[in-house]
């Protein structure tokens, strides 16, 4: 039987390590809250992932229970956070970025926080004028 | 022998797949594929100065209340409704099809491309929820809500234009939003009908 010419192996690999490099994006941060975002069926896609700050919404992972508790907390970039300190991210996320007009804020809430720490956070949103944002959802078919 | 004719050993070349797939592999567990997706809305902008904004008059007509309490109980305009309800009920408002008195008043307006109409763009559709609702019901409700608009969206523009909303270029788009704006306020929280925290 005649041997098996590999030698487009390589290639073929790298064609499609390209291809992966292209269409996803790097994880932002190590998620120290956990949640499951809801579902619905009118989603729109975020479009200019670099004009997208991200708020995280949960309780604490296994890992930060010991020291955070179980309740439901913020997670800003790597750190635990308070309502009000989304104001100073808010705009040191704006120093770098290209088009502040275009910023966008993507809340990822897990599905049973409690309405109140959704407010508080959308409050002091209003306040730092960023006005555009995202409930982050799944598709849920219909 | 002459130089020329030396033979340059070839590299071997066959490690070159596995350092490509390791390559490969570490990209893989690095990056997350899921494209992010979500519910767009727009806050409205922070009160002019510190007082309480001050309640801008609307006609009872023109505001259809939808309360959720911390049970996750639905409530729009007097009387309780389930979720999926909620949707039709949101569209006989905004729509008005019979310009009934209790429903959003109607006038004149030129939109461009489709001319004189008839709109209920003074309409407001107020969200309250309490503090102890849980964000799923209020992410539920913002979804049917931007459902119905969405639905009416389509309807028009497939009346007008023969085709779907987001088959449009923007300006059809800009004209059919004229027609239908949406306009979802969204109150402050009120602790009711639920655990006070």
């Amino acid at each position: 039987m005649p041997e098996l010419n590999t030698s487009s192996l390589p290639d073929l690999i790298f064609s499609i390590l390209f291809f992966f490099m292209i269409v996803v994006t790097m994880r932002e941060v190590e998620l120290k809250v956990k949640f499951t975002i809801p579902a619905g069926t009118e989603l729109e896609k975020l479009e200019k992932k670099s004009a997208v700050s991200y708020i995280y919404v949960g309780p604490p992972t296994q890992q930060y229970r010991g020291s955070m508790g179980t309740g439901t907390r913020i997670q800003l970039n790597d750190r635990f956070a308070e309502p009000a300190e989304v104001m100073d991210f808010i705009a040191e996320e704006r120093t770098h970025m290209y088009d502040q007009t275009e910023q966008v804020v993507s809340l990822k809430v897990d599905q049973h926080t409690q309405m109140g720490i959704v407010t508080d956070i959308k409050q002091v949103l209003r306040k730092s004028w960023a006005l555009k944002i995202n409930y982050s959802a799944t598709k849920r078919a219909d | 022998m002459a130089k020329g004719k030396r033979k340059v050993p070839g590299i071997n070349a066959s490690s070159t797949a596995d350092i490509s797939f390791i390559l490969l592999i570490f990209f893989l567990v690095t990056t997350s594929m899921d494209s992010d997706k979500g519910l767009a809305r727009r806050l409205p902008p922070p009160p002019e100065n510190e007082q309480q904004d001050a309640e801008i008059d609307v006609k009872e007509r023109n505001v259809l209340k939808v309360r959720v309490n911390a049970a996750g109980n639905l409530m729009v305009g007097g009387d309780f409704i389930e979720i999926g309800q909620l949707c039709d009920k949101a569209k006989e408002f905004i729509k008005n099809e019979n310009n009934s008195p209790n429903l959003p008043e109607k006038h004149n307006k030129n939109i461009p491309l489709l001319g004189n109409c008839v709109v209920t763009d003074k309409h407001v559709i107020s969200v309250q929820t309490d503090r102890g609702t849980s964000y799923d019901v209020y992410f539920q409700v913002q979804n049917e809500l931007v459902r119905a608009y969405n639905e009416l969206r389509d309807e028009l523009s497939l009346a007008k234009f023969g085709r779907v909303y987001s088959m449009l270029d923007d300006e059809h788009q800009a004209a059919i939003r004229e027609y239908y704006p949406q306009k979802i306020s969204e109150a402050e929280p009120k602790n009711y009908g639920g655990d006070q925290q």
